[in-house]
This record gives C-alpha cells, structure tokens and sequence, in this order.
C-alpha cells in the first residue's frame, strides 16, 4: 500500500550563536514549515540547537565522488600555502 | 565521469575501508554491501518503531506523573531513532514508504524481543534496564560502521539510550528494594525478560552465515557470542546489586576465563518468534498497519494543502 511520500528535506541546525549551522540528517515533511517543526522534534530534544535551516534534497547539488581527485588535486600540490612550509630563522619571533 | 571498471572500483572501496574511511552515500559500493545495509537499516529502523508498542502499553497507567513524563519521554526518543535510521536507509536508495511495506506484509523482520507481552508496570523497568541495555551493547560497536550515515544515526542514538537504561534500572530497583510484593513483580519480570534479552544479540556465531561477511566489510565490528557475553558480564553483578535472581540455574563465575557460564538459550523459542509465532507478532504488526492507514487522509491532506499553497504563491 505505498502513497504519494511527503518530499524529502536536508536539516541543518545551528547549536549556538556563533557557530555555523550544520548537517544533521533528513526527515520528510509536507511543506517547510512542517519540516522546521518536525526537525526540532527530531533533532534537538536536548537543547542541541537554536536554530533550524531546511532545504529540499533534491535542490542540493553535490560534488561528484569519483572526480574528488582531480577536484582537490590542485590544493594538495600548493603547500606553499601553509605556514609551515616557512624556515623562520632561530631568533624571530611573532610570527 | 571517467570510465573505470569494476576491479578498481571494488580496490578503492576495499582501500577505503582498510584505511577505516567511512562510506558516504554517493561513492560506490558493491550491491551487496549496499543491499545487506538497506536490510539491517531499515530492520533496525523497523525496531525502533515496534519498540514503541509494548512501552507505550504503559504510559497512560505509570503510577505517578514523574514515571510518566519519564516514560513519555523515553518512547518518544524511540520514535526519533527510528527516523534517523530511515533516514539513513533513504541515503542508500531505498524507499521509505516500501521498507515500512516489508515490515507490514512480514517480509521485514525487527527485534524479536518485541513480540512480548508487558504485563506489569515491572516490565517498564525490565525492558530498559535489559532490552535498552542489551541494544546499547548492540549500537555502540555501530558508531563506527563503515557507512557514514548509519555510523552518524548511532552515535545520536547511544547518546540517548544511556537515559533509557538508566530510568529502566530506576525502576526495576525501586520495586526490588521495596515490599515483598514488589519485589516478586521485579523477580518475575527478570524471570520472563532474561532469556529474550539475551535472544537478542542473535543466533550463535556458528549459526550465523552473515556475521563474517558483515565483520569483512566493517558494518559488524563484534560478533553476537562476544557481544552477549559482555552484556552477561555486566548485567549479573547489576542483578545481584539489588537483590534479583537471574532465572538461570547453570549461571556460574568462571574464575580462569573471568566470565559467566549460563545454560542453553532456547533457541526453537527464538526462531519460532523470528518466523512470526511470537505472543504479539500479529498484534504488533496490526497496530502499526493501524497507525498507517488510519493516518492515511491527514498525511494526504496535509500534502493537497501544502501543493495548492504552492500554486497559489506561484501565481
Ligand atoms: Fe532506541
Ligand atoms: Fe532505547
């Protein structure tokens, strides 16, 4: 006996002010609205949030797995851009 | 995407899980990795919900409003698991709506545990105190499963059932520390919860075709004979503690292994309730179908309602 299914959305929630909101899992609602509610019941039963974003699944486009190294690749040759690729001379200091 | 053929394929996913990197839904998998996830996902999911049934048989009669609110609280937790579960097999592909379809047409299976009667306010203390406490030697080796999100969904999970097993333990030793009478209800609840509590880590390991496969690919980390063991371990002393008897008479210390021996589990019971022959299997199964059907129009309406406020923004 299958239905037409509530669409699917991505729930993000912010665990206090000053951090970013993330990630936390999924759930199904009829609307936003109902998602915000149900996220909340779902995810923050212990005060893990506060603040909820939602976002319809299948409005995210995501990164393809299998070109993640040629993706990434070009950061990974750079190390130029970390700090410790520097020699600082013995007797600099703040810096 | 670049053509690569199933040999490299199946090395890098081998690679990945030597070097203990998580899978995450959009890599590749094999079919069967993903196939045996999909069933022990939405099994779990599957319990988690049923799991409500026998618990929630006792809220509107707990003996005061603090064991209420507790009890409440505890049931709804369950309801959130199995959401975060479905959730999980959702990544893998899988539709909600016809997992939860197996479950009622008995092609899925969850825990037989719940397939028992809960007769006395005592078995609200015996399911968190053993059927939580064994679920949570069950979930914690979980948290780190090779697939992400169900490794994710464990971890809320475990956070939470620490306050189930402890507010099962509460009860279960208020009753055995009280009257003589309480106490019998306490007894008798162990007495009729023991044996299916350890059911649940499932079969022997020699009678599990599936644990190796499941080990290999990182989703299982402990096989069922360690997991129960430990579970007996740390249970019996708990027992003792308050003055219960586990209903085992072959139960004894060994001191060179520095583990309990117990009698034989019966497992023609076990099997007899996994095929559907359980005290509550159909009970169980009708009342969610119940629940399904009979919420049928509201979850319909609430969809018309939010597709026509769609079109009226729209236009
Ligand atoms: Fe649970
Ligand atoms: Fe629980």
């Amino acid at each position: 006996m299958s239905q037409k299914e509530w669409p699917l959305w991505e729930v993000f929630i912010r665990s206090k002010q000053g951090l970013n909101h993330k990630h936390v899992g999924s759930l199904r609602a009829a609307d936003a609205e109902m998602a915000i509610e149900n996220a909340r019941d779902v995810y923050t039963r212990r005060s893990e949030g506060v603040s909820i974003w939602v976002v319809e699944s299948n409005r995210i486009f995501a990164s393809d797995p299998t070109e993640a190294d040629a993706l990434f690749e070009p950061a990974h040759s750079k190390v130029y851009r970390h700090p410790t690729f520097y020699d600082v001379p013995d007797g600099i200091s703040h810096m | 995407m670049k053509e690569i053929n199933l040999t490299e394929l199946e090395a890098a996913f081998q690679s990945k899980l030597d070097r203990e990197i998580r899978i995450e839904p959009n890599d590749w998998m094999p079919a069967d990795y993903r196939k045996t996830l999909i069933r022990q996902i939405s099994q779990h999911a599957h319990s988690e919900i049923v799991g409500m049934l026998p618990e929630g048989n006792w809220i509107t009669r707990a003996p005061n409003l603090r064991r209420k609110a507790v009890l409440l609280a505890k049931v709804q937790d369950e309801a959130g698991h199995g959401l975060y579960l479905y959730s999980a097999v959702e990544t893998l592909g899988a539709d909600r709506e016809e997992t939860i379809d197996d479950l009622h047409s008995g092609k899925a299976k969850y825990s037989s545990i719940f397939n028992y009667p809960t007769v006395s306010w005592a078995d609200m203390g015996a399911i968190g105190w053993l059927v939580d406490g064994a679920a949570i030697m069950n979930q914690v080796p979980l948290c780190r499963c090779s697939y992400g999100p169900y490794a994710r969904a464990m971890v809320r999970v475990c956070k939470e059932e620490s306050f189930h097993q402890r507010q099962g333990f509460e009860i279960i030793s208020k009753l055995a520390l009280g009257t003589p009478e309480q106490k019998e209800m306490a007894q008798d609840a162990l007495n009729r919860w023991w044996w299916p509590a350890l059911m649940m880590f499932g079969p022997n390991d020699a009678d599990s075709p599936h644990t190796q496969q499941s080990m290999n690919w990182k989703i299982k980390r402990s096989t069922n004979d360690e997991l129960r063991q430990l579970f007996i371990d740390v249970t019996v002393p708990q027992a003792e503690l308050i003055g219960l008897t586990i209903p085992d008479p072959d139960l004894k210390w060994n001191q060179e292994t520095g583990h309990y021996e117990i009698g034989t589990i019966n497992w023609d019971e076990f099997w007899a309730v996994v095929s559907g022959n359980g005290p509550c299997n159909r009970e169980r199964v009708a009342a969610r179908k119940k629940a399904k059907e009979d919420g049928m129009w509201v979850r319909e309406a609430a969809l018309a309602h939010a597709e026509k406020r769609k079109a009226r923004q729209a236009s």
